[in-house]
């Protein structure tokens, strides 16, 4: 657990970048400190592997004052990743992820092997492990850049705008990729992000940070997004928020119909306006009108109990019918949720 | 092209003279002193410019230094700066002909080593002590090999002018290439003089190759394919 | 003062003008004319290669190569070697000079190019600007400070290295050298090289001076 305790920084200047921070970062979750710039996250960020002293108050370790702590001996117990990636150009891919491994004094086998493993678990083709960042693209170069902030195993990752710095494509599968990892290893991981976007589908919890540095809220994303403390959290926070609250609300509870949804061959249920062909295999194939019984039409799917309400409601627009389609992880389909169902579970949720 | 036709009897006369083979004014003396003498002032060059340059860049104190070395370098002409330590300092021995071949060697490596050191992306210096890279392990691991091509340069530079100073230098007495070409002069000896200057050119372009020649075995592929030094426009020193 | 060895400024006094082509102030026009001829003529020759050179990129391997390798030669046995084609001439200087000066302005002219962004050049081509209309005003301009931080090297460079046509005779100011090594006699060596260093310092403030007039929003970006 990592622990801000009435932490400021006050530049000689005397412009203050943090004021009187307190917050805990709980070990194995994402903490993310977002805000506007000028808000002093980064500045945050790195007094916790001192990079930047604190100038009153206190970062604990699990406890442990890191202004007692050497800061290259801290620094290596501590994964650090950058925007650019910060690669080291003189370097083969595989000798940059072992950097920390070799200062620890590893063998260097033991740290190639390591290294090797790494590339591997961040979704890099091992054969790029003999190339020089400079043959890389982008998107992998800040692969690389996690991989080596991960060689030493450190319980702790720090990560400075990661993925601002590649396109949005690349951005949503390196998140992806991040939690996917998370979920493998549960570090204790503290992101800066100016997204707020990408702080709520990545952060366990979020911080939100106004400029000068003092804490405007926090939270862990859907209390954010359903209670924001003020206005500047409420504006920070955009205008579509309540719909990304409904990203928060499980699918589990929605009322389906499965009388709908008819086996090839079949005819639908007398009265409805669409009902659903199947194929053989009971995966969707198109919703059909009653009155041309030859058409198949656009259909959206969510998974049911994985995929949230947002996705449910996003499936339902997607179709000419207003229906969603529910399917079980193998694509089957399990039931409709028709616009009434979804209705009662919005007005829930605004409940909630 | 009867000047073409003289030129190549001077050479001819120059190489074919048994006499230029041997001896304390023989051609391979003479190549061996001017050697020792550029590879002297060289090396001493390198021992005060490189760890001030590197100094300099790694903690950005003291550029004044290095703005000032660069300008001065350029502007101060050459043989009058031999001259007057020659008049100031006797002929006793070659120091005071060493001593400002050495000044004059120092800014374009003292200007490169610092411009290449400084040059390094900020990110990259970061990423290398959020690793938890000491400050000498920034400066020796990451700094120097992302530096290099600039470092080497200057050391390229340097050595090209002090090749260049040194055959100036035989005017106020020192041994080396230089005496063919002033004695000649001095004594209307033309094919001394050609044969000299041809023999100059040619060490001198092959110092230029073999530093060239360094440079493709010491720098990493991965810098010199694409520099992540921001590269400041080609800085030549007065190398003559 | 009286007798013996002049001091310093009475010997400024005696040699300033005498008449004689050796006078402080003869060597001293001399060696502008001998410096400031190679900067012109490398300027106007490097600019249509160095175009070239950006717009055939092919060109510009080899050049720069070569360029690389006549500024590798040492400037007094060249001087020597020409002799035999030019003379004991001002020529002399001044042909191997423009050379040097054309190694370190030709890939001036090439990156000051290379300096023009790419949105720039491409929103010019979209306004529909002709390609000539276009290098001129916009490329060239972008192009000024990069090519001026060039000349200064080759002004100052220039100027320093005139002094070495003094061992074939034709060193404007480097005559105070050879001659103030022959009858060993300091002070025409202090002002020798006072007034080099400060004929470099002035031709540099002319170019920095010129640089601010012709390029006023460099100046305005960063003000320093």
């Amino acid at each position: 657990m990592i622990t801000f305790d009435e932490v400021t920084k006050r530049y000689p200047d005397g412009t203050v970048a943090v004021d009187r921070l307190s917050l805990e970062a709980p070990t194995g979750e994402i903490t993310v400190l977002v805000g506007p710039s000028g808000c002093g996250k980064t500045t945050s960020l790195r007094m916790i592997n001192r990079m930047i002293d604190a100038s009153e108050g206190r970062i604990l370790l699990d406890g442990v004052p890191v202004e007692g702590i050497d800061p290259p001996t801290l620094r290596r117990g501590i994964g650090y990743v950058i925007q650019q990636a910060g690669l080291f150009p003189h370097r083969k891919i595989v000798d940059n992820v072992a950097t920390v491994p070799y200062l620890l004094g590893w063998d260097r086998r033991k740290a190639r092997d390591r290294a090797m493993e790494l590339l591997e678990r961040v979704g890099l083709d091992p054969s790029l492990a003999g190339r020089y960042p400079f043959q890389l693209s982008g998107g992998q170069q800040q692969r690389v850049g996690v991989a080596r902030a991960l060689a030493a195993d450190p319980p702790v990752l720090l990560m400075d705008e990661p993925f601002s710095a590649v396109d949005p494509i690349v951005r949503t599968s390196l998140q992806d990729e991040l939690l996917r990892l998370q979920a493998e290893l549960n570090k204790t991981i503290v992101f800066v992000t100016h997204d707020i976007d990408e702080a709520i589908k990545l952060g366990d919890r979020v911080a939100v940070l106004r400029v000068g540095g003092t804490l405007a809220q926090l939270a862990d994303p859907k209390t954010l997004l359903s209670r924001p403390a003020d206005d500047f959290v409420r504006e920070f926070l955009g205008h579509d928020r309540g719909i990304r609250r409904l990203q928060f609300v499980p699918t589990s509870g929605l009322e389906l119909r499965t009388d709908l949804a008819v086996a090839p061959g079949a005819s639908g249920p007398d009265g409805e306006p669409w009902h659903l062909a199947l194929t053989p295999e009971g995966r969707p194939a198109g919703w059909v009108p009653r009155d041309e019984p030859e058409r198949l039409e656009r259909y959206g799917t969510f998974v049911l109990g994985r995929d949230s309400l947002r996705s449910a409601l996003d499936a339902a627009l997607l179709s000419p019918s207003g229906c969603a389609v529910a399917v079980d992880g193998d694509g089957k389909v399990v039931g409709v949720a028709t616009r009434d169902a979804l209705d009662r579970a919005l007005a829930e949720a605004a409940d909630g | 092209m009867s000047w073409l036709t003289s030129f190549l009897g001077w050479l001819g006369e120059f190489f074919g003279d048994p006499a230029n083979w041997s001896g304390p004014g023989g051609i391979p003396a003479r190549l061996t002193e001017h050697l020792e003498f550029s590879a002297l002032a060289l090396a001493l060059a390198v021992l005060v410019a490189v760890p001030v340059g590197l100094a300099i860049g790694h903690t950005g104190r003291g550029q004044l230094v290095v703005v000032v070395a660069a300008n001065l370098a350029r502007a101060l002409p050459t043989l009058g700066v031999l001259v007057l330590f020659v008049l100031l300092l006797g002929t006793s021995s070659i120091w005071p002909v060493i001593i400002p071949l050495v000044l004059l060697a120092v800014p374009p490596i003292l200007v490169n080593t610092y411009e290449g050191i400084r040059g390094v992306e900020p990110e990259l210096r970061d990423a290398a002590y959020g690793m938890g890279l000491r400050g000498g392990q920034v400066l020796g691991q990451v700094l120097v090999p992302v530096a290099l091509p600039l470092i080497l340069l200057g050391l390229r530079l340097s050595a090209i002018q002090v090749v260049a100073t040194t055959t100036v230098a035989a005017y106020t007495g020192l041994g080396g290439l230089g005496r063919y070409v002033i004695d000649g002069f001095a004594t209307k000896d033309y094919s001394s003089v050609v044969g000299g200057s041809v023999l100059i050119v040619a060490f001198a372009l092959v110092v230029q190759a073999a530093f060239t020649l360094v440079q493709r075995v010491t720098v990493s592929p991965g810098v010199s394919r694409r520099l992540k030094v921001r590269q400041p426009p080609a800085r030549k020193e007065n190398s003559r | 003062m009286g007798s013996g060895p002049p001091t310093l400024w009475e010997w400024i006094a005696r040699n300033w003008d005498t008449g004689r082509a050796d006078s402080i102030r003869n060597l001293l026009l001399d060696h502008l004319v001998m410096s400031l001829t190679p900067v012109l003529f490398s300027l106007l020759a490097a600019l249509p290669l160095g175009l070239a050179c950006a717009r055939w990129r092919r060109l510009y391997q080899p050049t720069s190569g070569l360029m690389n390798v006549i500024y590798a030669l040492p400037s007094l046995p060249v001087f020597m070697l020409l002799i035999s084609v030019t003379g004991l001439s001002q020529t002399t200087v001044i042909i191997p000079l423009t050379f040097y000066g054309m190694a370190v302005l030709i890939p001036a002219v090439v990156d000051g190019l290379a300096s023009v962004p790419d949105h720039v050049r491409q929103a010019a081509v979209a306004m529909g600007f002709t390609p000539a209309r276009r290098l001129l005003t916009v490329e060239l301009p972008i192009a000024v400070p990069v090519v001026l931080s060039g000349l200064r090297v080759v002004a100052v460079s220039s100027i320093s290295l005139v002094s070495v046509g003094a061992l074939i005779g034709q060193g404007g100011l480097g005559g105070l050298f050879t001659r103030a090594y022959q009858n060993p006699f300091t002070p025409p060596v202090i002002v020798g090289i006072v007034l080099v260093v400060a004929l470099a310092l002035v031709a540099d403030g002319v170019l920095v001076l010129a640089q601010r007039l012709l390029t006023p929003w460099v100046r305005a970006r960063r003000p320093a």
